[in-house]
Protein backbone atom coordinates (compact mmCIF):
# COMPACT_ATOMS: atom_id res chain seq x y z
CA UNK A 1 0.00 0.00 0.00
CA UNK A 2 2.44 2.41 0.62
CA UNK A 3 4.03 1.58 -3.21
CA UNK A 4 1.08 3.11 -4.41
CA UNK A 5 0.60 5.70 -2.07
CA UNK A 6 3.90 6.66 -2.84
CA UNK A 7 3.55 6.69 -6.80
CA UNK A 8 -0.19 8.92 -5.93
CA UNK A 9 1.56 11.12 -4.37
CA UNK A 10 4.95 11.57 -6.97
CA UNK A 11 1.98 12.11 -9.53
CA UNK A 12 -0.45 14.24 -7.34
CA UNK A 13 3.03 16.81 -6.74
CA UNK A 14 4.08 16.86 -10.43
CA UNK A 15 0.37 17.55 -11.53
CA UNK A 16 0.40 20.46 -9.06
CA UNK A 17 3.38 22.21 -10.70
CA UNK A 18 1.29 23.06 -13.62
CA UNK A 19 -0.47 26.27 -12.27
CA UNK A 20 -0.10 28.14 -15.66
CA UNK A 21 -2.42 25.47 -17.34
CA UNK A 22 -4.90 25.67 -14.07
CA UNK A 23 -5.22 29.76 -14.74
CA UNK A 24 -5.48 28.89 -18.35
CA UNK A 25 -7.83 26.31 -18.00
CA UNK A 26 -9.78 28.50 -15.03
CA UNK A 27 -10.01 31.89 -18.06
CA UNK A 28 -11.85 29.07 -20.15
CA UNK A 29 -13.80 27.04 -18.16
CA UNK A 30 -15.34 30.96 -17.02
CA UNK A 31 -15.79 31.97 -19.88
CA UNK A 32 -17.84 28.14 -21.43
CA UNK A 33 -19.97 28.59 -18.14
CA UNK A 34 -20.77 32.23 -19.02
CA UNK A 35 -22.53 30.76 -22.73
CA UNK A 36 -24.25 27.83 -20.85
CA UNK A 37 -25.47 30.23 -18.25
CA UNK A 38 -26.84 31.99 -20.68
CA UNK A 39 -28.23 29.58 -23.42
CA UNK A 40 -30.00 28.01 -20.67
CA UNK A 41 -31.39 31.31 -19.22
CA UNK A 42 -32.47 31.58 -23.03
CA UNK A 43 -34.32 28.02 -23.07
CA UNK A 44 -36.04 28.83 -19.53
CA UNK A 45 -37.28 32.02 -20.62
CA UNK A 46 -39.02 30.86 -23.78
CA UNK A 47 -40.88 27.77 -22.12
CA UNK A 48 -43.80 28.45 -19.55
CA UNK A 49 -44.16 24.51 -19.28
CA UNK A 50 -42.59 22.73 -15.85
CA UNK A 51 -39.19 21.73 -16.03
CA UNK A 52 -37.29 18.94 -13.74
CA UNK A 53 -35.10 21.70 -12.18
CA UNK A 54 -35.47 25.43 -11.88
CA UNK A 55 -33.19 28.08 -13.50
CA UNK A 56 -31.26 28.65 -10.14
CA UNK A 57 -30.37 25.01 -9.69
CA UNK A 58 -29.28 24.60 -13.36
CA UNK A 59 -27.16 27.72 -12.94
CA UNK A 60 -25.59 26.10 -9.79
CA UNK A 61 -25.58 22.57 -11.87
CA UNK A 62 -23.31 24.21 -14.46
CA UNK A 63 -20.83 26.05 -12.15
CA UNK A 64 -20.12 22.81 -10.08
CA UNK A 65 -19.87 21.21 -13.86
CA UNK A 66 -17.20 23.89 -14.54
CA UNK A 67 -15.25 23.91 -11.22
CA UNK A 68 -15.75 19.64 -11.31
CA UNK A 69 -15.27 19.40 -15.55
CA UNK A 70 -11.30 17.87 -14.95
CA UNK A 71 -12.46 14.75 -13.10
CA UNK A 72 -13.91 13.37 -16.31
CA UNK A 73 -12.11 10.63 -17.49
CA UNK A 74 -11.85 12.03 -21.24
CA UNK A 75 -8.31 10.12 -22.16
CA UNK A 76 -5.98 7.60 -20.79
CA UNK A 77 -3.59 8.77 -18.43
CA UNK A 78 -1.20 10.98 -20.45
CA UNK A 79 1.70 9.30 -18.17
CA UNK A 80 0.89 6.22 -19.63
CA UNK A 81 -0.52 6.86 -22.96
CA UNK A 82 3.89 8.20 -23.59
CA UNK A 83 5.31 5.03 -21.97
CA UNK A 84 3.13 2.56 -24.78
CA UNK A 85 4.82 4.01 -27.82
CA UNK A 86 7.58 4.52 -26.80
CA UNK A 87 8.32 1.12 -25.07
CA UNK A 88 9.05 2.49 -21.71
CA UNK A 89 5.81 0.55 -20.21
CA UNK A 90 8.73 -2.15 -19.36
CA UNK A 91 9.95 -0.23 -16.91
CA UNK A 92 7.05 -0.51 -15.36
CA UNK A 93 6.73 -4.16 -15.67
CA UNK A 94 10.20 -3.80 -13.77
CA UNK A 95 8.39 -2.56 -10.93
CA UNK A 96 7.93 -5.27 -8.04
CA UNK A 97 4.12 -3.73 -7.99
CA UNK A 98 0.65 -5.25 -9.59
CA UNK A 99 0.89 -3.07 -12.62
CA UNK A 100 -3.16 -2.35 -12.19
CA UNK A 101 -2.37 -0.91 -8.77
CA UNK A 102 0.49 0.98 -10.16
CA UNK A 103 -1.65 2.68 -12.84
CA UNK A 104 -4.65 2.92 -10.90
CA UNK A 105 -2.88 5.00 -8.29
CA UNK A 106 -1.57 7.38 -10.94
CA UNK A 107 -5.11 7.48 -12.37
CA UNK A 108 -6.06 8.72 -8.90
CA UNK A 109 -3.55 11.63 -8.80
CA UNK A 110 -4.42 12.50 -12.67
CA UNK A 111 -8.21 12.85 -11.53
CA UNK A 112 -7.55 14.76 -8.24
CA UNK A 113 -5.00 17.16 -8.66
CA UNK A 114 -5.89 19.37 -11.98
CA UNK A 115 -9.15 19.36 -10.62
CA UNK A 116 -8.81 20.42 -6.89
CA UNK A 117 -6.41 23.27 -8.68
CA UNK A 118 -8.75 24.74 -10.33
CA UNK A 119 -12.28 23.87 -8.20
CA UNK A 120 -11.81 26.83 -5.46
CA UNK A 121 -10.43 29.42 -7.80
CA UNK A 122 -13.51 28.53 -10.19
CA UNK A 123 -16.31 28.15 -6.79
CA UNK A 124 -15.32 31.23 -5.15
CA UNK A 125 -16.33 33.86 -7.81
CA UNK A 126 -19.03 31.62 -8.69
CA UNK A 127 -20.57 31.95 -5.33
CA UNK A 128 -19.99 35.62 -5.05
CA UNK A 129 -21.17 36.73 -8.27
CA UNK A 130 -21.96 34.53 -10.92
CA UNK A 131 -25.26 32.97 -8.79
CA UNK A 132 -24.35 29.76 -7.61
CA UNK A 133 -26.79 28.80 -4.79
CA UNK A 134 -25.54 26.78 -1.67
CA UNK A 135 -25.92 22.89 -1.10
CA UNK A 136 -29.38 21.94 0.20
CA UNK A 137 -28.25 21.15 3.50
CA UNK A 138 -24.98 20.56 5.64
CA UNK A 139 -26.10 16.95 5.32
CA UNK A 140 -26.38 17.45 1.94
CA UNK A 141 -23.10 19.39 1.45
CA UNK A 142 -21.35 16.39 3.37
CA UNK A 143 -22.54 13.96 1.43
CA UNK A 144 -21.87 15.40 -1.35
CA UNK A 145 -17.94 15.59 -0.60
CA UNK A 146 -18.26 11.78 -0.01
CA UNK A 147 -20.13 11.42 -3.82
CA UNK A 148 -17.05 13.51 -5.22
CA UNK A 149 -15.16 11.07 -4.03
CA UNK A 150 -16.97 8.17 -5.40
CA UNK A 151 -16.88 10.12 -8.65
CA UNK A 152 -12.47 10.47 -8.74
CA UNK A 153 -12.82 6.13 -7.96
CA UNK A 154 -15.01 6.09 -10.91
CA UNK A 155 -13.38 8.43 -12.66
CA UNK A 156 -9.96 6.61 -11.95
CA UNK A 157 -11.34 3.43 -12.92
CA UNK A 158 -12.52 4.35 -16.00
CA UNK A 159 -9.14 6.42 -17.10
CA UNK A 160 -7.31 3.35 -16.66
CA UNK A 161 -9.41 0.79 -18.41
CA UNK A 162 -8.94 3.97 -21.16
CA UNK A 163 -4.86 2.91 -20.69
CA UNK A 164 -5.29 -0.63 -20.53
CA UNK A 165 -7.15 -0.12 -24.07
CA UNK A 166 -4.23 1.33 -25.60
CA UNK A 167 -2.02 -1.91 -25.30
CA UNK A 168 -3.88 -3.24 -27.63
CA UNK A 169 -4.67 0.25 -30.26
CA UNK A 170 -0.90 1.80 -29.14
CA UNK A 171 -2.68 4.86 -30.08
CA UNK A 172 -4.91 6.56 -27.33
CA UNK A 173 -6.68 9.18 -29.79
CA UNK A 174 -9.92 6.70 -31.13
CA UNK A 175 -10.18 6.10 -27.79
CA UNK A 176 -10.00 10.00 -26.60
CA UNK A 177 -12.18 11.19 -29.47
CA UNK A 178 -15.00 8.46 -28.63
CA UNK A 179 -14.80 8.89 -24.47
CA UNK A 180 -14.71 13.11 -24.76
CA UNK A 181 -18.30 12.55 -26.47
CA UNK A 182 -19.66 10.20 -24.79
CA UNK A 183 -18.99 10.81 -20.99
CA UNK A 184 -19.34 14.41 -21.63
CA UNK A 185 -23.09 13.51 -22.70
CA UNK A 186 -23.98 11.00 -20.00
CA UNK A 187 -22.81 12.50 -17.05
CA UNK A 188 -24.36 15.48 -17.96
CA UNK A 189 -21.35 17.64 -18.78
CA UNK A 190 -23.22 18.95 -21.43
CA UNK A 191 -27.23 19.14 -20.09
CA UNK A 192 -27.83 18.87 -16.56
CA UNK A 193 -29.23 14.59 -16.68
CA UNK A 194 -32.69 15.75 -15.51
CA UNK A 195 -33.41 17.72 -18.36
CA UNK A 196 -32.92 14.94 -21.26
CA UNK A 197 -36.29 13.23 -22.27
CA UNK A 198 -37.99 10.83 -19.93
CA UNK A 199 -37.19 7.46 -22.24
CA UNK A 200 -33.16 7.92 -21.76
CA UNK A 201 -33.67 8.18 -17.70
CA UNK A 202 -33.35 4.63 -17.05
CA UNK A 203 -30.07 3.85 -18.87
CA UNK A 204 -28.82 7.41 -17.88
CA UNK A 205 -29.11 5.79 -14.48
CA UNK A 206 -28.37 2.18 -15.34
CA UNK A 207 -24.38 3.48 -16.90
CA UNK A 208 -21.95 4.31 -14.54
CA UNK A 209 -21.47 8.01 -16.23
CA UNK A 210 -23.72 9.42 -14.38
CA UNK A 211 -21.89 9.27 -11.14
CA UNK A 212 -19.30 11.17 -12.21
CA UNK A 213 -21.10 14.54 -12.42
CA UNK A 214 -24.67 14.13 -12.08
CA UNK A 215 -24.92 11.94 -8.96
CA UNK A 216 -22.84 14.53 -6.70
CA UNK A 217 -24.72 17.76 -7.98
CA UNK A 218 -27.77 16.18 -7.70
CA UNK A 219 -27.31 15.42 -3.76
CA UNK A 220 -25.98 19.20 -3.59
CA UNK A 221 -29.05 20.66 -5.09
CA UNK A 222 -31.05 18.03 -2.37
CA UNK A 223 -32.46 16.49 -5.49
CA UNK A 224 -31.66 13.31 -3.91
CA UNK A 225 -32.76 12.76 -0.44
CA UNK A 226 -30.07 10.81 1.88
CA UNK A 227 -31.44 7.53 1.75
CA UNK A 228 -31.48 7.67 -2.10
CA UNK A 229 -28.02 9.10 -2.15
CA UNK A 230 -26.72 6.52 -0.62
CA UNK A 231 -28.11 3.97 -3.34
CA UNK A 232 -26.67 6.30 -5.29
CA UNK A 233 -23.32 6.34 -3.73
CA UNK A 234 -23.59 2.80 -3.51
CA UNK A 235 -24.16 2.71 -7.61
CA UNK A 236 -20.82 5.04 -8.12
CA UNK A 237 -18.70 2.52 -6.16
CA UNK A 238 -20.00 -0.88 -7.60
CA UNK A 239 -19.42 0.47 -11.00
CA UNK A 240 -15.65 1.18 -9.76
CA UNK A 241 -15.41 -2.01 -8.51
CA UNK A 242 -16.73 -3.59 -11.44
CA UNK A 243 -14.72 -1.44 -14.21
CA UNK A 244 -11.50 -1.82 -12.08
CA UNK A 245 -12.25 -5.65 -11.87
CA UNK A 246 -12.85 -5.65 -15.84
CA UNK A 247 -9.46 -3.25 -16.29
CA UNK A 248 -7.49 -5.67 -13.73
CA UNK A 249 -8.73 -8.63 -15.80
CA UNK A 250 -7.82 -7.36 -19.24
CA UNK A 251 -4.90 -5.64 -18.33
CA UNK A 252 -3.28 -9.44 -16.63
CA UNK A 253 -4.38 -10.56 -20.43
CA UNK A 254 -2.81 -8.22 -22.06
CA UNK A 255 0.50 -8.37 -20.73
CA UNK A 256 0.90 -11.93 -21.55
CA UNK A 257 1.14 -11.00 -24.82
CA UNK A 258 3.02 -7.40 -24.70
CA UNK A 259 5.79 -7.25 -27.02
CA UNK A 260 7.99 -4.07 -26.04
CA UNK A 261 9.75 -3.45 -29.15
CA UNK A 262 13.17 -1.90 -30.01
CA UNK A 263 16.35 -1.77 -27.50
CA UNK B 1 24.60 -21.85 -7.36
CA UNK B 2 23.78 -20.97 -11.07
CA UNK B 3 21.87 -17.21 -10.97
CA UNK B 4 20.34 -18.01 -14.73
CA UNK B 5 19.95 -21.32 -15.90
CA UNK B 6 17.89 -21.02 -20.01
CA UNK B 7 17.45 -24.02 -21.65
CA UNK B 8 16.26 -24.41 -25.45
CA UNK B 9 14.19 -20.72 -25.28
CA UNK B 10 12.47 -19.92 -28.21
CA UNK B 11 10.50 -16.94 -29.13
CA UNK B 12 8.44 -16.02 -32.60
CA UNK B 13 6.82 -13.05 -33.40
CA UNK B 14 4.60 -12.77 -36.13
CA UNK B 15 5.52 -9.35 -38.41
CA UNK B 16 2.62 -8.42 -41.04
CA UNK B 17 4.05 -8.31 -44.40
CA UNK B 18 3.62 -4.97 -45.93
CA UNK B 19 3.67 -4.86 -49.86
CA UNK B 20 4.83 -1.42 -51.65
CA UNK B 21 3.34 1.15 -53.35
CA UNK B 22 -0.40 1.87 -53.66
CA UNK B 23 -1.55 -1.18 -55.45
CA UNK B 24 -0.05 -2.93 -52.68
CA UNK B 25 -1.22 -1.25 -49.93
CA UNK B 26 -4.60 -2.08 -51.15
CA UNK B 27 -3.74 -5.61 -51.51
CA UNK B 28 -2.81 -5.26 -47.61
CA UNK B 29 -6.52 -3.84 -46.99
CA UNK B 30 -8.20 -7.24 -48.08
CA UNK B 31 -4.91 -10.01 -47.63
CA UNK B 32 -2.28 -9.61 -45.25
CA UNK B 33 0.94 -12.19 -45.70
CA UNK B 34 2.50 -12.74 -42.09
CA UNK B 35 6.17 -13.60 -41.49
CA UNK B 36 7.55 -15.31 -38.91
CA UNK B 37 10.60 -13.81 -37.31
CA UNK B 38 12.43 -16.40 -35.34
CA UNK B 39 14.13 -14.26 -32.52
CA UNK B 40 15.05 -16.72 -30.24
CA UNK B 41 15.98 -20.19 -31.75
CA UNK B 42 17.22 -22.40 -28.95
CA UNK B 43 19.20 -19.78 -26.37
CA UNK B 44 20.83 -21.76 -23.66
CA UNK B 45 23.45 -21.11 -21.15
CA UNK B 46 24.08 -20.86 -17.47
CA UNK B 47 25.83 -17.89 -15.46
CA UNK B 48 27.09 -18.37 -12.04
CA UNK B 49 26.81 -16.28 -9.21
CA UNK B 50 29.52 -13.54 -9.54
CA UNK B 51 30.28 -13.60 -12.90
CA UNK B 52 30.38 -10.44 -15.50
CA UNK B 53 28.76 -11.88 -18.83
CA UNK B 54 29.01 -10.00 -22.04
CA UNK B 55 26.21 -10.71 -24.13
CA UNK B 56 26.86 -9.32 -27.68
CA UNK B 57 25.44 -9.76 -31.10
CA UNK B 58 24.44 -7.53 -34.09
CA UNK B 59 21.14 -5.64 -34.29
CA UNK B 60 18.04 -7.84 -34.34
CA UNK B 61 20.27 -10.86 -33.24
CA UNK B 62 18.46 -11.45 -29.97
CA UNK B 63 20.41 -9.94 -27.09
CA UNK B 64 17.28 -7.67 -26.42
CA UNK B 65 14.58 -10.01 -26.21
CA UNK B 66 16.60 -12.48 -23.99
CA UNK B 67 17.03 -9.41 -21.88
CA UNK B 68 13.41 -9.14 -21.64
CA UNK B 69 12.55 -12.81 -21.19
CA UNK B 70 14.89 -12.98 -18.24
CA UNK B 71 13.83 -9.45 -16.37
CA UNK B 72 10.35 -10.90 -16.90
CA UNK B 73 8.55 -8.37 -19.22
CA UNK B 74 8.43 -11.33 -22.22
CA UNK B 75 6.71 -14.34 -22.17
CA UNK B 76 9.21 -16.95 -24.53
CA UNK B 77 7.13 -19.60 -26.26
CA UNK B 78 9.06 -22.42 -25.11
CA UNK B 79 12.08 -23.38 -23.06
CA UNK B 80 13.25 -23.37 -19.40
CA UNK B 81 14.44 -20.26 -17.82
CA UNK B 82 15.70 -19.66 -14.15
CA UNK B 83 16.38 -16.90 -12.62
CA UNK B 84 17.16 -16.96 -9.02
CA UNK B 85 15.04 -19.89 -8.69
CA UNK B 86 12.20 -18.09 -9.95
CA UNK B 87 10.68 -18.52 -13.40
CA UNK B 88 10.50 -15.09 -14.26
CA UNK B 89 7.31 -14.37 -16.24
CA UNK B 90 5.54 -16.93 -13.44
CA UNK B 91 6.59 -15.12 -9.89
CA UNK B 92 7.56 -11.42 -11.91
CA UNK B 93 6.92 -9.49 -8.81
CA UNK B 94 8.99 -11.75 -6.70
CA UNK B 95 11.16 -11.68 -9.60
CA UNK B 96 11.72 -7.90 -10.69
CA UNK B 97 12.36 -6.93 -6.39
CA UNK B 98 15.52 -9.35 -6.64
CA UNK B 99 17.15 -8.43 -9.77
CA UNK B 100 18.01 -4.37 -11.46
CA UNK B 101 18.02 -3.66 -14.05
CA UNK B 102 19.31 -0.18 -17.02
CA UNK B 103 18.21 -0.18 -20.23
CA UNK B 104 21.19 2.16 -21.58
CA UNK B 105 18.21 4.29 -24.27
CA UNK B 106 15.60 4.34 -21.65
CA UNK B 107 15.01 6.00 -17.73
CA UNK B 108 13.46 4.71 -15.06
CA UNK B 109 13.62 7.84 -12.95
CA UNK B 110 10.58 10.29 -13.28
CA UNK B 111 11.14 13.09 -15.46
CA UNK B 112 9.75 15.85 -14.21
CA UNK B 113 11.15 14.85 -10.27
CA UNK B 114 14.35 15.72 -8.60
CA UNK B 115 16.90 12.88 -8.78
CA UNK B 116 16.48 12.40 -5.07
CA UNK B 117 12.97 12.23 -5.02
CA UNK B 118 13.28 9.22 -7.43
CA UNK B 119 15.13 7.68 -5.60
CA UNK B 120 12.99 8.40 -2.53
CA UNK B 121 9.98 6.81 -4.65
CA UNK B 122 12.06 3.55 -5.33
CA UNK B 123 12.48 2.90 -1.81
CA UNK B 124 8.89 2.91 -0.94
CA UNK B 125 7.98 0.65 -4.02
CA UNK B 126 10.58 -1.55 -3.31
CA UNK B 127 10.14 -1.32 0.36
CA UNK B 128 13.39 -0.71 1.32
CA UNK B 129 13.84 -0.30 5.02
CA UNK B 130 15.25 3.91 5.53
CA UNK B 131 18.25 2.75 7.25
CA UNK B 132 19.12 0.31 4.51
CA UNK B 133 17.84 2.81 2.16
CA UNK B 134 20.27 6.13 3.52
CA UNK B 135 23.08 3.91 3.83
CA UNK B 136 23.20 2.59 0.15
CA UNK B 137 22.39 5.68 -1.39
CA UNK B 138 25.29 7.08 0.26
CA UNK B 139 27.08 5.02 -1.19
CA UNK B 140 25.82 4.86 -4.41
CA UNK B 141 26.17 8.76 -4.70
CA UNK B 142 29.61 8.39 -3.44
CA UNK B 143 30.71 5.75 -6.09
CA UNK B 144 29.03 7.57 -8.85
CA UNK B 145 29.70 11.38 -8.03
CA UNK B 146 26.06 12.66 -8.54
CA UNK B 147 25.94 14.43 -4.89
CA UNK B 148 25.80 17.67 -6.83
CA UNK B 149 22.60 16.58 -8.78
CA UNK B 150 20.28 15.31 -6.38
CA UNK B 151 18.27 17.99 -6.33
CA UNK B 152 18.15 18.55 -10.04
CA UNK B 153 14.90 17.56 -12.24
CA UNK B 154 16.18 14.31 -14.02
CA UNK B 155 14.75 16.47 -17.52
CA UNK B 156 17.50 18.93 -16.84
CA UNK B 157 20.27 16.04 -16.41
CA UNK B 158 23.02 15.38 -19.23
CA UNK B 159 22.97 12.02 -20.59
CA UNK B 160 26.22 11.34 -19.07
CA UNK B 161 24.36 12.28 -15.49
CA UNK B 162 21.30 10.59 -16.42
CA UNK B 163 22.83 7.44 -16.82
CA UNK B 164 24.85 7.93 -13.63
CA UNK B 165 21.54 8.18 -11.77
CA UNK B 166 19.89 5.05 -13.86
CA UNK B 167 22.42 2.69 -12.49
CA UNK B 168 22.14 3.73 -8.80
CA UNK B 169 18.46 3.65 -9.43
CA UNK B 170 18.78 -0.13 -10.38
CA UNK B 171 20.86 -0.59 -7.59
CA UNK B 172 18.82 1.08 -4.32
CA UNK B 173 17.06 -2.11 -3.55
CA UNK B 174 20.81 -3.75 -3.49
CA UNK B 175 19.59 -7.12 -5.93
CA UNK B 176 22.07 -9.31 -6.40
CA UNK B 177 21.48 -9.83 -9.98
CA UNK B 178 21.89 -6.81 -12.82
CA UNK B 179 21.07 -6.70 -16.49
CA UNK B 180 23.15 -3.37 -18.07
CA UNK B 181 21.10 -3.28 -21.73
CA UNK B 182 24.09 -1.05 -23.35
CA UNK B 183 24.75 1.51 -20.20
CA UNK B 184 27.40 3.17 -22.20
CA UNK B 185 25.86 4.28 -25.08
CA UNK B 186 25.60 7.72 -26.20
CA UNK B 187 28.04 8.56 -22.97
CA UNK B 188 31.22 11.22 -23.80
CA UNK B 189 34.73 9.75 -22.63
CA UNK B 190 34.62 10.37 -18.95
CA UNK B 191 31.16 8.73 -18.39
CA UNK B 192 32.21 5.85 -20.10
CA UNK B 193 34.65 5.02 -17.82
CA UNK B 194 32.77 6.62 -14.49
CA UNK B 195 30.42 3.87 -15.25
CA UNK B 196 32.54 1.41 -16.64
CA UNK B 197 35.08 1.50 -13.65
CA UNK B 198 31.72 0.97 -11.24
CA UNK B 199 30.24 -1.74 -13.04
CA UNK B 200 33.69 -3.52 -12.20
CA UNK B 201 33.91 -2.64 -8.70
CA UNK B 202 30.23 -3.63 -8.12
CA UNK B 203 31.17 -6.83 -9.71
CA UNK B 204 34.75 -7.47 -8.00
CA UNK B 205 33.73 -5.99 -4.18
CA UNK B 206 30.12 -7.11 -3.61
CA UNK B 207 30.05 -9.92 -5.49
CA UNK B 208 27.17 -8.56 -8.17
CA UNK B 209 26.25 -10.67 -11.28
CA UNK B 210 26.10 -9.06 -14.13
CA UNK B 211 25.10 -9.42 -17.41
CA UNK B 212 25.85 -6.58 -20.06
CA UNK B 213 24.71 -6.02 -23.73
CA UNK B 214 26.71 -3.84 -25.54
CA UNK B 215 28.36 -3.03 -29.39
CA UNK B 216 31.13 -1.46 -27.35
CA UNK B 217 34.05 -3.78 -27.37
CA UNK B 218 36.09 -1.31 -25.16
CA UNK B 219 33.30 -2.10 -22.35
CA UNK B 220 33.43 -6.00 -23.29
CA UNK B 221 37.67 -5.69 -23.34
CA UNK B 222 37.35 -3.58 -20.07
CA UNK B 223 34.52 -5.74 -17.93
CA UNK B 224 33.63 -9.12 -19.14
CA UNK B 225 36.05 -12.32 -18.47
CA UNK B 226 33.27 -14.51 -20.56
CA UNK B 227 31.47 -13.44 -24.14
CA UNK B 228 27.85 -14.71 -25.13
CA UNK B 229 27.95 -14.11 -28.41
CA UNK B 230 24.08 -14.59 -29.62
CA UNK B 231 22.89 -14.64 -33.98
CA UNK B 232 20.27 -15.16 -35.43
CA UNK B 233 17.96 -16.17 -31.91
CA UNK B 234 21.11 -18.69 -31.61
CA UNK B 235 24.01 -19.04 -29.28
CA UNK B 236 27.03 -18.85 -31.74
CA UNK B 237 30.20 -18.82 -29.14
CA UNK B 238 30.21 -18.48 -25.32
CA UNK B 239 33.67 -18.44 -23.75
CA UNK B 240 36.30 -16.19 -22.74
CA UNK B 241 37.22 -12.95 -24.83
CA UNK B 242 40.42 -14.37 -25.52
CA UNK B 243 38.59 -17.75 -27.08
CA UNK B 244 36.49 -15.19 -29.34
CA UNK B 245 39.57 -13.14 -30.33
CA UNK B 246 41.45 -16.65 -31.00
CA UNK B 247 38.76 -17.75 -32.53
CA UNK B 248 38.29 -14.78 -34.88
CA UNK B 249 41.47 -14.22 -35.35
CA UNK B 250 40.77 -10.46 -35.02
CA UNK B 251 43.76 -8.25 -35.78
CA UNK B 252 44.29 -5.10 -33.75
CA UNK B 253 44.79 -1.69 -35.44
CA UNK B 254 47.74 0.58 -35.01
CA UNK B 255 47.58 4.10 -36.21
CA UNK B 256 50.80 6.02 -36.83
CA UNK B 257 51.93 9.24 -37.89
CA UNK B 258 55.29 9.48 -38.67
CA UNK B 259 57.88 12.38 -39.20
CA UNK B 260 58.55 11.44 -42.56
CA UNK B 261 56.91 9.32 -46.18
CA UNK B 262 59.75 7.09 -45.52
CA UNK B 263 58.70 3.74 -46.77
CA UNK B 264 57.69 1.22 -43.66
CA UNK B 265 58.33 -2.45 -43.35
CA UNK B 266 57.84 -3.93 -40.34
CA UNK B 267 58.11 -7.86 -39.06
CA UNK B 268 54.56 -9.26 -37.39
CA UNK B 269 52.42 -6.50 -38.78
CA UNK B 270 50.93 -5.64 -42.50
CA UNK B 271 49.96 -2.01 -43.94
CA UNK B 272 46.31 -1.96 -44.25
CA UNK B 273 46.23 1.93 -45.48
CA UNK B 274 48.75 4.12 -46.51
CA UNK B 275 48.23 8.17 -47.19
CA UNK B 276 51.33 10.25 -46.71
CA UNK B 277 52.97 10.35 -43.40
CA UNK B 278 49.71 8.44 -41.48
CA UNK B 279 49.91 4.58 -41.76
CA UNK B 280 47.08 1.91 -40.35
CA UNK B 281 48.97 -1.13 -39.35
CA UNK B 282 47.17 -4.87 -38.62
CA UNK B 283 48.83 -6.54 -36.20
CA UNK B 284 47.90 -10.19 -34.69
CA UNK B 285 48.68 -9.02 -30.48
CA UNK B 286 49.10 -13.22 -29.54
CA UNK B 287 52.01 -12.81 -31.86
CA UNK B 288 53.50 -9.76 -30.99
CA UNK B 289 52.38 -7.83 -28.19
CA UNK B 290 51.13 -3.78 -28.63
CA UNK B 291 54.58 -2.76 -26.17
CA UNK B 292 56.73 -4.81 -28.98
CA UNK B 293 55.71 -3.45 -31.85
CA UNK B 294 55.65 0.15 -30.99
CA UNK B 295 59.11 -0.35 -30.16
CA UNK B 296 60.20 -1.85 -33.25
CA UNK B 297 58.62 1.11 -34.83
CA UNK B 298 60.24 3.70 -32.79
CA UNK B 299 63.24 1.71 -33.42
CA UNK B 300 63.55 2.51 -36.80
CA UNK B 301 60.75 5.79 -37.24
CA UNK B 302 60.71 8.70 -35.81
CA UNK B 303 56.73 8.61 -34.89
CA UNK B 304 54.77 11.96 -34.10
CA UNK B 305 51.98 10.39 -32.73
CA UNK B 306 50.12 6.82 -32.32
CA UNK B 307 47.29 4.73 -31.89
CA UNK B 308 45.44 1.50 -31.05
CA UNK B 309 42.62 0.20 -31.77
CA UNK B 310 40.48 -2.77 -31.06
CA UNK B 311 38.01 -3.15 -34.16
CA UNK B 312 34.46 -2.40 -33.77
CA UNK B 313 32.62 -5.41 -32.25
CA UNK B 314 30.22 -5.30 -35.33
CA UNK B 315 33.29 -6.61 -37.04
CA UNK B 316 34.52 -9.33 -35.26
CA UNK B 317 31.00 -10.33 -34.88
CA UNK B 318 30.39 -10.08 -38.88
CA UNK B 319 34.32 -12.16 -38.89
CA UNK B 320 32.67 -15.08 -36.70
CA UNK B 321 29.33 -15.28 -38.82
CA UNK B 322 31.72 -15.64 -41.78
CA UNK B 323 33.40 -18.25 -40.36
CA UNK B 324 29.60 -19.97 -39.48
CA UNK B 325 28.57 -19.68 -42.96
CA UNK B 326 31.79 -21.03 -44.09
CA UNK B 327 31.52 -23.97 -41.84
CA UNK B 328 27.69 -24.76 -42.33
CA UNK B 329 28.54 -24.74 -46.24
Amino acid sequence: MRAYLAIFGARFRALLQYRAAAMAGLVTQVFWGFVRVMIFTAFYASTDAPQPMTLAEVITYIWLTQALLRLLPWQPDTDVEQLIPDGNVAYELMRPLDVYGLWFARAVALRSAPMLLRCLPMLLPAYLWFGMGLPASPAAAVVFLVSVLGAIVLSAAITTLLSVSMLVTISGRGIHVLSISVINLMSGAIVPLSLLPDWSQPVLTLLPFRGLLDTPFRIYLGHLPLDAAAGAIAHQFLWALGLMLLGRMLLQRALRHVVVQGG
Amino acid sequence: MAQIIVENLRKRFIVAKRRKGMLGALAGVVHREHRVVEALAGVGFTVEAGELVGYIGPNGAGKSTTVKVLSGILVPDEGRCEVQGRVPWLERIEHVAHIGVVFGQRTQLWWDLPVVESFDLLRDIYRVEQKDHARRLEQLVAALDIGGILDTPVRQLSLGQRMRCDVVAALLHGPRLLFLDEPTIGLDAPAKLAVREFIRELNREHGTTVILTTHDMDDIEALCSRVVVIDRGRIFCDGSLDALRARVGVERRLTLELESDASLEIEGARIVEREGPRVVLAFDPERISPAALIARITEQHPVRDLLVENPPIEEIVARLYDDAREETS
